[in-house]
């Protein structure tokens, strides 16, 4: 049973990997300039991120289109049936990354109006470490790497550490002068859009155990199993 | 639950050849299993060696036992005709008598004597309506079976395997040589009879398997390599040659 043959199916799996890695790279890119837009205070280049969202939404439309026409012609089972299932769920989480870097623009464009009070370590280091396990999740998965995507759920932990040591923060300053408020609450806003964003990675993550080795991780499953319950 | 067809450590040889290797299978009664694997793996060597078919070969020869229903089907003292009226089977292309649907269906019942002339009718009229026929046929009982569809000729024959009341029903291949729709009455029939009926389908159509298999055995060169579950089987196989088989990758 060695020397599998050639099957044009895995031409057309091939093709839907590349789409998926072409809607990644987007969602990352959005996240990564949405951030900056918000540091910077740069209304133009959030403008940009809001409006090039679209072409994501139409990446995930086309991916949906061709797991359905694989699903009809095909009727695959196994791994071959994991994975388009795990792909259609995958683009419908890169696209709400999409839509969270739109929320974190529209944030970046209201917050030009107030005086900055950005915690920025805690910020950057959010961005980067969502973006990060964002590539690092559809790397797993262009790979098939079930231990890498069980590393990616792991680090989820530390974006909501983050993001309740954003919480904090903002709570302090509201607190020592109400001036503040306002851009307080955009950037707890845009906290809890990267904090959504590592959620979704850790989606994929999950998806590509599933792939890989048929079984759910969802929900702390795994955890559960563990400790016996 | 005890099996309806307990398969035991079975081995089969055509001549020198060995076609099944140690084949441990337990049927579970008013269920579908379905035997799959490519071509010389052996599933219709094995659904032929629950009824003793092979036997009708020369030179063959086997190892172990199958339990129908608890009694030994390789015993010393069984009677293998009395052994074949428990057990239903259907062929891969459709086989009525040269006879009318009527007397193709009664045909079992009169040669085994188990009903006298003036039940028959009754016996027929159940057996047509259990293989869903009846509505087609109740007209014309007289005509010769070869003159119905495929499809139809095919549901006459599982009628025909019904009137003697089996307690298991063997199917080789029963749809292959059928359209999309004949196929989807026999896979409606199946699933209906199973209440009644212990099923065992061999097939090569693995959506035909997923589609009405409650369990399915995965053979290759000779071997059990996976049994379970259809749903599992064909979602999450455990096998990497389960795998290779059911998503075509194999070499």
């Amino acid at each position: 049973m060695t020397g599998a043959p050639h099957r044009h199916f895995d031409d057309e799996l091939n093709r839907l990997t590349d789409r998926l890695l072409q809607m990644s790279g987007r969602a990352q890119d959005a996240v990564e300039r949405a951030v900056r837009a918000v540091l910077e205070r740069d209304p133009e280049a959030a403008e940009r991120v809001i409006r090039e969202d679209k072409e994501i939404d139409s990446l995930e439309i086309e991916l949906e289109e061709s797991v359905t026409n694989l699903l009809a012609l095909h009727q695959p089972m196994a791994r071959d049936l994991r994975l388009l299932l795990a792909a259609l769920k995958i683009s419908n989480d890169l696209e709400r990354v999409g839509d969270h870097a739109v929320n974190i623009s529209i944030s970046a464009k209201r917050l030009v109006d107030y005086r900055m009070i950005a915690p920025e370590p805690e910020l950057v280091e959010m961005g980067r470490v969502s973006r990060e396990m964002l590539a690092q999740s559809i790397d797993a998965f262009v790979r098939r790497d079930a231990e890498s995507g069980r590393a990616v759920c792991r680090r989820d932990d530390q974006v909501d550490a983050l993001h309740r040591s954003m919480f904090r923060i903002l709570i302090t300053h509201m607190a020592e002068d109400p001036q503040t408020i306002g851009a307080a609450m955009e950037l707890f806003l845009v906290s809890r859009n990267l904090e959504r964003v590592a959620d979704l990675a850790t989606n994929v993550a999950e998806d590509v155990v599933f792939i890989v080795e048929g079984k759910s991780i969802k929900h702390g499953a795994e955890r559960r199993e563990a400790k016996g319950e | 639950m005890t099996a309806a067809v307990d398969i035991r450590e079975f081995g089969f040889w055509y001549g020198r050849k060995q076609a099944l290797r140690d084949v441990s299978v337990a049927v579970r009664p008013r269920l579908i299993t379905a035997f799959i694997g490519p071509s010389g793996c052996g599933k219709s060597t094995l659904l032929r060696a629950v009824n003793r078919m092979n036997e009708l070969l020369p030179d063959t020869r086997h190892e172990g036992d199958i339990l129908l229903n608890g009694d030994a089907v390789y015993g010393p003292a069984v009677d293998v005709v009395s052994l074949r009226r428990r057990i239903g089977m259907v062929f891969q292309k459709p086989n009525p008598f040269p006879k009318s649907i009527f007397d193709n269906v009664a045909y079992g019942p009169r040669v085994n004597g188990l009903a006298d002339e003036r039940q028959l009718p009754e016996i027929v009229e159940h057996a047509l309506k259990r293989a869903a026929l009846w509505d087609e046929v109740a007209d014309r009982l007289d005509d010769v079976g070869t003159g119905l569809s495929g499809g139809q000729q095919q549901r006459l024959c599982i009628a025909r395997a019904l009137a003697n009341d089996p307690e298991i029903l063997l199917l080789d291949e029963p749809c292959s040589a059928l359209d999309p729709i004949a196929t989807q009455r026999i896979e409606d029939l199946l699933i209906d009879l199973k209440r009644e009926v212990t099923i065992i389908i061999v097939t090569h159509n693995l959506h035909q398997a997923a589609r009405i298999a409650d369990e399915t055995a995965f053979f290759y060169l000779g071997e059990l390599i996976e049994f379970g579950p259809s749903d599992a089987l064909f979602t999450r196989p455990r096998e990497k040659r389960t795998e290779a088989y059911v998503t075509g990758r194999f070499g």
